[in-house]
């Protein structure tokens, strides 16, 4: 096993990306700030004007806040590709509310006493608007301003799933990769800028007229040229542009591995496997780390390289699941390995396919399935006590979760809860140690490298068989944490990379060291 | 000199004003008086289109206000707010330049214009960096007033200016205005519904009632010859006090059987009228005599006047 970091010395190996990161985060955060202001104000001033347009339009801003971030950023990929664009739009959506709606009221609620005194004095309505209305409302604004910069420090750490960098990197990296340590070199760092943005703008909001003219100004130009500067000046021209998860980038059997076993250094680009496969087959991305079972695979026409130098271990999967609970729920495990070498990988593909690109609810799909094999029985609605299943948050694991579902309600007298969608690894098997969950689908590649943390050299050995690795991770998962794997269900969802099935025909690439050969030519 | 023409307001289904007609003339207070939603407010506002009119027509020096912007119009226009309606966001100083800031005097100009309506309003020079909040509502409402002279307008309009205040401040306040020079040559037009404070201030009062002006006349006029019963119902309340408001030493004095002591004639101002000085001479008892003498003056004038 390898020594165990501490959080300082993580930091301190990578202070370079981390201040990159921090950098991103804050341009993110200041240049969709600035827009939203720049947005917002007119927009405030413009309902308080019109007050008929006042409900349309902060109903259409409430209803844009409340949709989920991810949501979000899924929907601007189409529009605006991946990158800096659509994490500061999306931002710039979030930040929207909060500065018109305070426009709006402390316009408003100027004292009409003092409006009236100034059409009195015989100011007309520009003079009234910026000697009076806009100078009163100033500090209604800056709350408004202030919170939207609160907002946008926490929703900018979702940017790094469109691969525009920011903190999230880090954050979702760690929470891929079981790694306390990442996690909290972007949490911490996030949580300091929110506070501190938070702090700045609160004093900003006590000063005067002038000096807050001021700040504004130099705040601006700096929010303005750091965006800039670190949005978009770390993206180099590049021949082939790589996209990969946050965990493919820290783990042994992802970029690490590439770059250590293939000398293929592409600089990639960090990105959400929820969007990546739809910007490759855009043409945003030329290569991807998937996973071989993808449904998109199919239908987005995209080739998986071979992996001629076995840098991805196998990854069966199968049931987790501690050894108390087997002896808990008798039957149990029997009625799991109903499922056991049922599914290879071409249906697993074509399972996820069903899902994901036609739209039919994993429930379906599980039952058409378990029934084409005659193992599905009608549920028996018994009174026995509850078994919880947990799943990851990708398709493939709902389908997994819902047959065991069908197979527990039909097979045993157990009830029985799903809890789909945990975020990750880190957090599926968290959720299993602390009993949230009873048990949930791992891979055994998964266990041997994110939650085993082994040597360089163990890995390899153990990793090259794919029953070597799945006695190992057996072995020691009984060791290390009382878990059972039971037997595996029969597909492997490797990572893989994968390009446009035309793009690498033109360019004449099938593997990875093609792949690795064609960028050396092309001086990376 | 100010002419309302036939002008009426609705608001809704209610008659604010209705077809109301008078004339404010030069050099002249003329208070507008009546009860709150008489409609006194609504014609006063009308006058610099604060409130454009349903029908009727307005003139200012012969002009008709309709044919100018209402901006140029009201930067023409002096204005005083019932709470003073100073800009918080403003030094007193700011505020009082807001017109001629607006109407783009030099620098220069300005602070001077502004030092010469302090001493005039008993406003200290250390209050010009301050914010109106930290003004007394009396202080507040002298900057409103310096507010509205600076620019010295043709025309002043002021709306319950004294209403917000206390009666010892209100009573001072009363007394600096009805000397300031700066009204001499302006047209100034007062609403109020204080009726003390009508006959003190006002060289002619014009009383309201639901949104009709039911009598226009001095002081005098409203007390010794009023229309109908409503107007002397009006003033029956305070009728004693207002009878002595009215009438100045100057008039009294020709009823008087012997002249007042010497001593008594030092201290009196002609102008003063007998309430004020019959204050001053019960005061001190060497003035017994001339006190019972001059109760007895008025009351021989007052004769003349019912008749």
């Amino acid at each position: 096993m390898t020594q165990e970091q501490t959080l300082w010395q993580f930091i301190m190996s990578q202070h370079e990306k981390l201040l990159v990161q921090i950098g991103q985060h804050l341009g993110l955060t200041f240049l969709s700030l600035l827009l939203a202001i720049l947005v917002g104000i007119p927009l405030g001033i413009l309902i308080s004007r019109r007050r008929k347009l006042s409900a349309p339009v902060l109903g259409t801003a409430g209803i844009l806040q409340t949709v989920p971030s991810i949501a979000l950023l899924g929907f601007m990929i189409p529009m605006f590709g991946i990158g800096a664009t659509p994490a500061i739009i999306a931002l710039l959506i979030y930040a929207l509310l909060p500065i018109i709606r305070n426009t709006y009221t402390g316009i408003t609620g100027v004292d009409p006493v003092v409006i009236e005194a100034a059409t009195a004095l015989g100011m007309n309505k520009t003079q009234r608007l910026f000697k009076v209305e806009f100078p009163l409302a100033m500090p209604i604004i800056i709350a408004g301003i202030r919170t939207a910069a609160v907002i946008n420090v926490g929703v900018a750490t979702l940017a790094s799933f469109v691969a525009a960098g920011g903190l999230g990197e880090f954050i979702f990296g760690g929470i891929s990769l079981n790694n306390t340590n990442m996690i909290l070199a972007g949490a911490i760092p996030a949580a300091l800028l929110a506070v501190l943005l938070d702090l700045i703008i609160g004093y900003l909001q006590k000063s005067t007229l002038k000096t807050l003219r001021i700040a504004f100004y130099i705040i601006c130009s700096i929010a303005v040229a750091t965006g800039i500067y670190f949005i978009f000046s770390v993206q180099p021209e590049r021949k082939i542009i790589a996209g990969f998860t946050p965990e493919f980038m820290g783990r042994q059997d992802g970029d690490l591995g590439l770059r250590s076993v293939y000398g293929l250094k592409l600089n990639p680009l960090v990105v959400s496997d929820a969007i990546m496969y739809e910007a490759a087959y855009q043409g945003k991305l030329d290569l991807i780390s998937g996973y071989s079972t993808d449904g998109r695979i199919k239908a987005f026409d995209l080739v998986v390289l071979e992996d001629d130098k076995t840098i991805f271990p196998p990854y069966y999967a199968a049931p987790i699941i501690k050894t108390k609970t087997l002896k808990k729920f008798p039957g149990l495990e029997e009625t799991l390995n109903l499922l056991s070498g049922k599914i290879n990988d071409s249906i697993m593909t074509d399972l996820n396919y069903k899902t994901e690109l036609l739209k039919q609810t994993p429930e379906k799909v599980a039952k058409d399935f378990l029934v084409s094999r005659g193992l599905y029985k009608n549920a028996n609605h018994g009174n026995g006590e509850t078994i919880r299943i947990g799943s990851k948050i990708f398709g493939e694991q709902y389908i997994l979760a819902e047959m065991y579902k069908m197979l527990i309600e039909g097979y045993t007298h157990y009830k029985v809860e799903t809890k789909t969608g945990l975020g990750g690894t880190k957090i599926c098997f968290d959720a299993l140690m602390n009993d949230a969950i009873d048990f949930y689908p791992e891979y055994t590649g998964t266990g041997l490298l994110v939650l085993l943390k082994l040597s360089e050299q163990t890995i390899k050995e153990v990793s090259k068989d794919s029953k070597k690795t799945y006695d190992y991770v057996q072995r020691e998962f009984q060791k290390q944490y009382q878990l059972q794997w039971l037997k595996p269900i029969g597909f492997n969802n490797a990572y893989a990379l994968m390009m446009r099935r035309v793009q690498a025909k033109q360019l004449h690439i099938s593997t990875i060291s093609e792949l690795s050969e064609y960028c050396a030519k092309n001086k990376f | 000199m100010i002419r309302i023409e036939g002008v009426s307001k609705n608001f809704g289904s209610k008659k604010a004003v209705d077809s109301v007609s008078f004339q404010a003339n030069d050099k002249e207070i003329l208070v507008v008086l009546g009860t709150s939603g008489c409609g006194k407010t609504t014609t006063l506002k009308m006058i610099n289109r604060l409130i454009e009119p349903d029908s009727g027509n307005i003139f200012i020096e012969g002009k008709n206000i309709r044919d100018q912007k209402p901006e140029e119009l009201r930067k023409n226009i002096g204005f005083v707010m019932q709470h003073a309606g100073l800009f918080p966001h403003y030094t007193v100083a700011q505020n009082i330049a807001i017109v001629p800031n607006l109407l783009k005097w030099e620098k220069q100009k300005i602070q001077s214009r502004i030092l010469e309506l302090l001493e005039k309003l008993s406003l200290t020079e250390d209050m010009l960096k301050v914010f109106p909040h930290e003004l007394s509502g009396g202080q507040q409402q002298r900057v409103g007033i310096a507010r509205a002279l600076i620019a010295d307008t043709p025309v002043l309009l002021m709306d319950e200016p004294f209403g917000a205040l206390d009666n010892i401040t209100k009573s001072a306040i009363h007394n600096e205005f009805k000397n300031l020079d700066e009204l001499k040559n302006k047209t100034t037009i007062l609403v109020t519904h204080d009726v003390v404070e009508a006959f003190e201030l006002g060289h002619r009062i014009c009383l309201m009632d639901k949104g009709q002006l039911v009598q226009i006349g001095t002081p005098a006029e409203m007390l010794y010859h009023p229309i109908n019963s409503f107007v002397k119902d009006f003033f029956g309340n305070n009728r004693l006090m207002l009878e002595y408001k009215i009438a100045s030493l100057k008039l009294v004095e020709s009823f008087l059987k012997k002249p007042l002591s010497l001593k008594a004639q030092q201290q009196l101002i002609k102008e003063e009228d007998i309430w004020e000085t019959l204050q001053v001479l019960s005061t001190e008892n060497v003035y017994t005599e001339d006190y019972e003498a001059l109760l007895q003056a008025f009351n021989q004038y007052r004769k003349l006047q019912t008749v």
